[in-house]
């Protein structure tokens, strides 16, 4: 298996695939650098860290411009990590059987799922470093144009947000991977994980068309359809995503539950601790883990399966 | 089991949906032989090929590789099995040498053993020179040669060769043959498909002939003319200078003849024994010319076109 992983991170690090790649993530630091130079105040603002409540230098990955509320460095990675995941998994399988490579690797002494899981973990590796690239710069830059260094606190929920993205990273390669042992041609596996990532992000948006709170029913009506909403939300990885960043980077804006206004405005401005917010994220990264697991497992049953002919 | 056989297999069956491709095969490859599996399209070899290999599952019946079962082993069959695929394929933007370093190094082979085998395979199928050129730019024939090299490189007890020989020129199929017919010198097992005979039939020491998933025929190449053909019977071919419809009775009246075909100034002439002696005897007493007298030698072909008729009826 290591003979795989070795052998696909070669040929990963040569590819023009990842050239491109990495520029897309270059891209994306710089253009989280220029939301923080354009929205820093504001998200200092908004995350209570003027006040000395929330984490002045974790608002440098969701400051965002002015009067574009979503548009940060951590919209920018979730838009982006599934796109280099779909890029590293979709052709994983089906291009051996294309180039017809296939049944020649496969009639070495290898382990049909060794052949996947070192695809998987070449992909992982280039993963983690793109992401880790792109954090470490927004963190270095940022910390240049705020002054503000890192509290251990900060460090370490930044940390979990790095493994957060990783797993969310895997889990759109676990997907295209899937649809590259399912599809023969490489057309259909990158299409419909690209077409299945546009519909979970656009259902982040849905929520409230699907079911609308209605303002002129009692505080319990609402909070029942705001419930509601948020289960009907947390279908799509996105917004699991989504929601587990915010707990992490900035819980202030978003604690997760409902709280209706009348509740907000008696709110005392307090951030979540750092238990409090690993708590409550934890199930996010286990559902995530766990729809990769079983893109996984559906990925080698049908892999295991198949007959391998060179024709 | 047997250990003078490299691949054995009994009533080795596979079906896809309710077709049976592959029906109770029965054979046998001795060890150090060039065994030809052949059969027209669509026989079933590759399909009799993957289940030797283990890549797909047999619906009944035993195999055996080297004595071990590749379903049950398969890591352990293909670590000394070598396989060259039908269509084979290289990583396109990988050098030959590449493509067989991720060959050594999924059979873990160590750098000094990985680098010094790689000048020795390139060297037997002669890519010496194309060692560091990427494999697109490849032909058709430096491809199949390359995989013979990537067959050879785990230095394999069994070495397994679909379609060796299609899409090559005459020259190349030659080359190919030639390198087929030193490896058994090598302490390895050749079993190798063809639906062309022709092509395989010199380096072949035993077939198998497989038609619609049954194996119709084998043994060793030498023995299978004229018994399995003719019934054990001589056919003597005669070529005169006029037909004669005379000279055919007197033919057939002759003690030991069976059946006298004449068309034109031929004659086809079955007999038990070799007459051809008395029967030129005849013909020049007749007053005809004759042209030439002689035994029909049986090739393989005659074996392949007798069986290719009879799956076609
Ligand atoms: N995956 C498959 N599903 C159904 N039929 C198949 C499949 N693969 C091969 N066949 C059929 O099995 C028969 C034998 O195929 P094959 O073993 O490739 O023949 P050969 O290698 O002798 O040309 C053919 O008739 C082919 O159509
Ligand atoms: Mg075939």
């Amino acid at each position: 298996m290591f003979a795989i992983v070795r052998k696909e991170l070669a040929d990963c690090f040569n590819s023009v695939r990842f050239f491109v790649l990495f520029l897309l993530v270059l891209l994306a630091s710089g253009l989280g650098l220029y939301a923080v130079q354009q929205g820093i105040h504001t998200a200092l603002q908004q995350s209570q860290a003027i006040t000395e409540n929330g984490f002045v230098f974790l608002a440098i990955f969701t400051s965002s411009f002015p009067g574009l509320s979503f548009l940060n460095f951590a919209m920018v990675i979730t838009i982006i990590v599934p796109i280099i995941g779909i890029a590293m998994g979709f052709d994983a399988i089906n291009s051996e059987r294309t180039g017809r490579t296939m049944s020649r690797l496969l009639s070495q002494p290898v382990y049909r799922d060794g052949v996947i899981n070192g695809k998987f973990i070449a992909g992982l590796i280039t993963i983690t470093l793109m992401i880790g690239t792109a954090i470490l710069l927004v963190a270095g830059y940022g910390l240049r144009m705020i002054g503000v260094p890192p509290t251990s606190e900060e460090i370490i929920r930044l940390f979990f947000y790095f493994v957060i993205t990783i797993v969310y990273g895997a889990f759109w390669m676990g997907l295209a991977m899937l649809c590259s042992v399912i599809f023969r041609r490489a057309a259909g596996s990158l299409l419909i994980p690209i077409v299945l990532f546009l519909i979970f992000f656009a259902w982040m948006f849905l929520g409230s068309v699907f079911v609308p709170v209605d303002s002129s029913a009692t505080i319990n009506v609402q909070i029942q359809q705001l419930n509601l909403q948020e289960t009907l939300l947390r279908i799509s990885p996105v917004y699991l995503f989504q929601e587990a960043l915010y707990v992490l980077l900035n819980p202030v804006v978003m604690g997760l539950g409902v709280i209706s206004s009348a509740q907000a405005a008696y709110m005392v401005p307090n951030p979540l601790n750092l238990g409090q917010s690993l708590l409550s994220v934890w199930p996010h990264i286990v559902g995530l883990i766990s729809l990769s697991v079983v893109f996984f497992a559906i990925s080698y049953v049908v892999f295991m399966k198949q007959e391998i002919r060179a024709t | 089991m047997n250990d003078k056989f490299a691949i054995e297999t009994q009533d080795l069956t596979k079906n896809y949906g309710k077709v049976t491709v592959v029906d109770h095969l029965n054979f046998h490859v001795k060890e150090n032989e060039v065994f030809g599996l052949l059969g027209p399209n669509g026989a079933g070899k590759t399909t009799t090929i993957l289940m030797l290999l283990g890549l797909t599952e047999p619906a009944s019946g035993i195999v055996r590789v080297l004595g071990y079962n590749p379903n049950r082993e398969p890591l352990k069959v293909k670590r000394i099995t070598g396989y060259l695929p039908e269509s084979v394929g290289f990583y396109e933007d990988l050098t030959a040498c590449e493509n067989l370093e991720f060959i050594a190094d999924l059979n873990k082979l160590s750098r000094a053993e990985t680098k010094s085998r790689i000048d020795q395979v390139l060297e037997m199928v002669g890519l010496t020179e194309q060692k560091n050129v990427a494999t697109k730019k490849f032909s058709r024939g430096m491809r199949q040669r390359l995989g013979i090299a990537d067959v050879l490189i785990k230095e394999p007890k069994l070495v397994i060769l679909d379609e060796p020989t299609s899409g090559l020129d005459p020259a190349g199929i030659n080359q190919l043959l030639d390198i087929i017919a030193g490896l058994p010198k090598m302490g390895c097992t050749v079993m190798l498909s063809s639906h062309q005979l022709y092509q395989v039939q010199r380096v072949c020491h035993s077939i198998g002939i497989l038609v619609k998933g049954r194996m119709v025929i084998q043994g060793p190449i030498d023995s299978l003319g004229r018994e399995t053909v003719g019934g054990g019977r001589y056919t003597i071919e005669v070529e005169t200078a006029a037909p004669s419809a005379a000279l055919v009775d007197v033919i057939k009246s002759l003690k030991g003849v069976l059946n006298v075909d004449a068309s034109g100034n031929n004659m086809s002439i079955t007999t038990d024994t070799d007459l051809r002696g008395d029967i030129a005897k005849i013909v020049v007493q007749s007053n005809i010319p004759l042209v030439q007298i002689k035994v029909k030698e049986f090739s393989l072909d005659d074996v392949y076109m007798k069986y290719f008729k009879e799956s076609q009826d």
